[in-house]
């Protein structure tokens, strides 16, 4: 694995993604600088983390998504490349247009920081095959605007091409209104693109990979593109 | 040059601020509110440039560029003058 860490100002959890990908692919990413025009050679893989970047001013991600190096990635993506976004960076991918949609405030207008449990919808991609289809993890959620929302033709379009991979659910895998954290449409926690190479999501996979924190329920995730990787290199 | 632009929230976008705003004004006492939607509005300077239908042109590049979020925004530009 041969990971590019995007940093904007205002981002806070790039550490923690590069001490996860450290961690369980065994290689360190690059920290790449918002300022850059180009990845670093040979990335197979860029993560766009979660915080605040600009303050989220204007509205979230909407300044981080029109910085320079975000036409590298847009390259990168139309190639095939695997990018992934978490949190703000879910929020950046949406609003740059490598996903559609839009994440809204919270329907309960409250910030949220808790664990929460997503159903797994399928296993058969580069980013969820770590675990099985239907599987239910514990991760965390950190943000005020989580609410995904898009126009109903585009809910339909990713509904019936499987491209949401996580809904928020019971610990049982019971996906329903009362779990459903933050108001988000059909309780979608994450999505991918039309190829399938760009993934979005709210939850922070990324901080339950190690023991010491009572939950290793995201590893697989790292796990998964981390042997991906490995078997296209 | 002087210019606004207005961003709203599309009709049938749930706006989650607005309906908070609209319990907070019914708990004030004020009377007679139906709804509230929030939106935004910039205020904008623009350099010297006499030709108003290219300032319209401009301030609708920035909008659809940056200002505002077409999947659940509608705007509108004015140049004040």
């Amino acid at each position: 694995m041969k990971a590019a860490v995007l940093v904007f100002p205002g981002i806070n959890r790039e550490r923690d993604m590069a001490r996860t990908l450290k961690l369980v692919s065994g290689h360190e990413p690059a920290m790449v600088w918002h300022a850059e025009t180009e990845l670093p050679a040979g990335t197979d893989l860029v993560v766009v983390p979660g915080g605040f970047s600009y303050g989220d001013y204007l509205r979230c991600g909407a300044i981080a998504a029109r910085a320079s190096i975000m036409r590298a990635v847009h390259d990168f993506a139309a190639k095939g490349g695997l990018v992934l976004g978490v949190c703000n960076g879910f929020q950046i991918l949406c609003e740059t247009g490598l996903l559609p949609g839009v994440l809204m405030r919270n329907q309960q207008l409250k910030f949220i920081c808790r664990d929460v449990y997503l159903r797994v919808e399928r296993s058969d991609t580069p980013f969820t095959r770590g675990y099985n289809a239907g599987q239910v993890i514990r991760v965390p959620v950190a943000h005020g605007e989580g609410n995904y929302i898009a126009d109903g033709e585009t809910i339909a379009r990713l509904e019936g091409e499987g491209r949401v991979l996580f809904r928020y659910a019971s610990p049982d895998g019971l996906v329903d209104p009362n779990w459903n954290h933050n108001g988000a449409i059909n309780g979608i926690a994450g999505i991918v693109s039309e190829r399938g190479n760009v993934l979005g999501m709210m939850p922070h996979p990324e901080n339950h990979v190690e023991a010491i924190v009572g939950c290793t329920d995201g590893r697989g995730l790292f796990a998964g593109l981390t042997e991906y990787l490995a078997k296209a290199a | 040059m002087k210019a606004r632009v207005t961003v709203t929230l599309k009709s049938g976008v749930l706006d989650p601020q607005g309906k908070a705003i609209e319990g907070a004004l019914r708990s004030l006492g004020i009377e007679g509110v139906a709804s509230v939607r929030q939106g935004k509005v910039f205020d904008i300077e623009l350099e010297a440039t006499a030709d108003r239908a290219k300032a319209e042109e401009l301030l609708k590049q920035a909008a659809d560029k940056l200002l505002a979020n077409t999947v659940v925004e509608n705007y509108r530009v004015e140049v004040v003058g």
